[in-house]
C-alpha cells in the first residue's frame, strides 16, 4: 500500500487528461444507472420528487436502489431506511481512509464527506501521490454527484425509455471499474492482496445467508491476514 | 407519504453521519502509521469484497454467468495494463454479448 503521508501543499494539481477521461466514463455509466433509478422509482408509482430528493441527500446508488425496491414492494419505510443504512455503513470506513485526501478546511470536510462513494475512494486511492489523490477525489466526487443527480431527474421525468440496462452489460461495468482501480494496489502489495482475497471469499460465502449489503462488512476479517509491518 | 419522507431523511442523515466520521476526526486524532495502513488496506478489502459480490451475486443468489465472465474479461484486460476505458467497456461489452447469445 502506498504511503498516505501528506506533503506540504505545493503546486495546484495538474488536470491529468487521462484522469478526466476515466472519470468522464464513470460519470457516463453512473448517469445511465441514475436515469434507470429515476425511471424505476417513478414507473413503480413513486412521485418524481422521491428519487430526486433521495439522490441529492442520500447519494448512494446501491442504498437508493434497495430502499426504493423495498418501498415499492410494500416492505415499509422502516425496512427501507434500515437496509439502506446497513449498506452504507461501509462509507464510515471509506471516510476514515480518505480523510486526509479530503482536506482540513471546514467546508472541505462537510462537502467532501457527502461525496464519499465506492468510486471516489477507488479513484483517490489509485493515484500515486497526495496531490493527485486529492484532485482525483474532488474531480470524481463533483463530477459523479452532478451526473448522478441530473440523470436521476432526467430518468424520473422521462420514464423507462432506456429499458433494461442489463442488456448493455452495465451491471458488469461497475465491478470492472473497481477491478481497474484497485488492481495497482493489489499488484504491488502481496499482503493487501491476501487480505482482500480472504475478505472477498468471506463476503461471497455469507451472501446467501444474510440480508443484502451485510456480507461486505465481515470481509474486513480479511485484514487478519495482514502481517505486522517489520 | 410522511412515513416515506421520514425514511428518506433517516437514511440521508445516517449515511451522512457515517461519511462524516473520518473527515471530522482527521487532524483531531493522531493516527499511527500502522493504523493508517490498516485503514487504507480496509478500503481496498471493502472495494474488493464489493466488486466480488457485485460480480457474482444478485439479491442473495447467483447473478448468472454473463456478468462474472464480463468482469473477468475486464480483469484480464486490466491485468494486461489496458487503459481504464478499455477495461470498463470490455467488461460491459462481453456481458452484453454473452446475454445477446442467450447466456443468463
Amino acid at each position: 500500500m502506498r504511503s498516505l503521508i501528506r506533503t506540504p501543499s505545493g503546486a495546484p494539481p495538474a488536470l491529468d487528461p487521462r484522469l478526466l477521461r476515466d472519470v468522464g466514463l464513470v460519470c457516463l455509466a453512473g448517469g445511465i444507472v441514475g436515469s434507470s433509478f429515476g425511471a424505476i422509482a417513478v414507473a413503480g408509482g413513486l412521485p418524481v420528487w422521491v428519487p430526486v430528493v433521495m439522490s441529492l441527500i442520500v447519494y448512494a446508488g446501491s442504498a437508493q436502489f434497495s430502499a426504493v425496491g423495498i418501498l415499492l414492494a410494500g416492505g415499509g419505510p422502516f425496512a427501507a431506511a434500515a437496509t439502506g443504512l446497513l449498506l452504507n455503513t461501509r462509507t464510515a470506513a471509506f471516510g476514515l481512509a480518505v480523510a486526509d485526501v479530503i482536506g482540513r478546511g471546514r467546508l472541505a470536510r462537510f462537502v467532501g464527506a457527502h461525496l464519499v462513494t465506492d468510486e471516489t475512494v477507488a479513484f483517490a486511492l489509485a493515484q500515486r501521490d497526495p496531490t493527485r489523490r486529492r484532485a482525483a477525489f474532488w474531480i470524481s466526487g463533483l463530477g459523479l454527484y452532478a451526473s448522478w443527480n441530473l440523470c436521476v431527474l432526467g430518468g424520473a421525468l422521462a420514464g423507462g425509455a432506456l429499458g433494461n440496462t442489463a442488456r448493455y452489460g452495465l451491471d458488469a461495468a461497475f465491478p470492472a471499474v473497481l477491478v481497474a482501480l484497485v488492481l495497482p494496489a493489489l499488484r504491488e502489495n502481496t499482503d493487501v492482496r491476501r487480505a482482500a482475497l480472504a475478505g472477498a471469499a468471506v463476503a461471497l460465502a455469507l451472501t446467501p445467508f444474510v440480508p443484502v449489503g451485510v456480507p461486505v462488512l465481515p470481509a474486513l476479517t480479511g485484514l487478519l491476514a495482514l502481517r505486522r509491518p517489520a | 407519504m410522511s412515513a416515506t419522507v421520514a425514511a428518506i431523511l433517516a437514511l440521508a442523515v445516517g449515511t451522512y453521519a457515517f461519511r462524516l466520521v473520518g473527515p471530522l476526526l482527521h487532524g483531531r486524532v493522531e493516527l499511527s502509521a500502522r493504523v493508517r495502513h490498516l485503514l487504507s488496506s480496509a478500503a481496498v478489502v471493502l472495494l474488493v469484497a464489493l466488486l466480488a459480490t457485485g460480480a457474482f451475486t444478485e439479491a442473495r443468489g447467483f447473478a448468472g454467468w454473463a456478468r462474472p465472465l464480463g468482469v473477468l474479461a475486464g480483469g484480464v484486460l486490466a491485468w494486461r495494463r489496458a487503459p481504464f476505458v478499455v477495461v470498463v467497456l470490455g467488461a460491459g461489452a462481453t456481458t452484453a454479448a454473452l446475454r445477446a447469445a442467450g447466456l443468463g
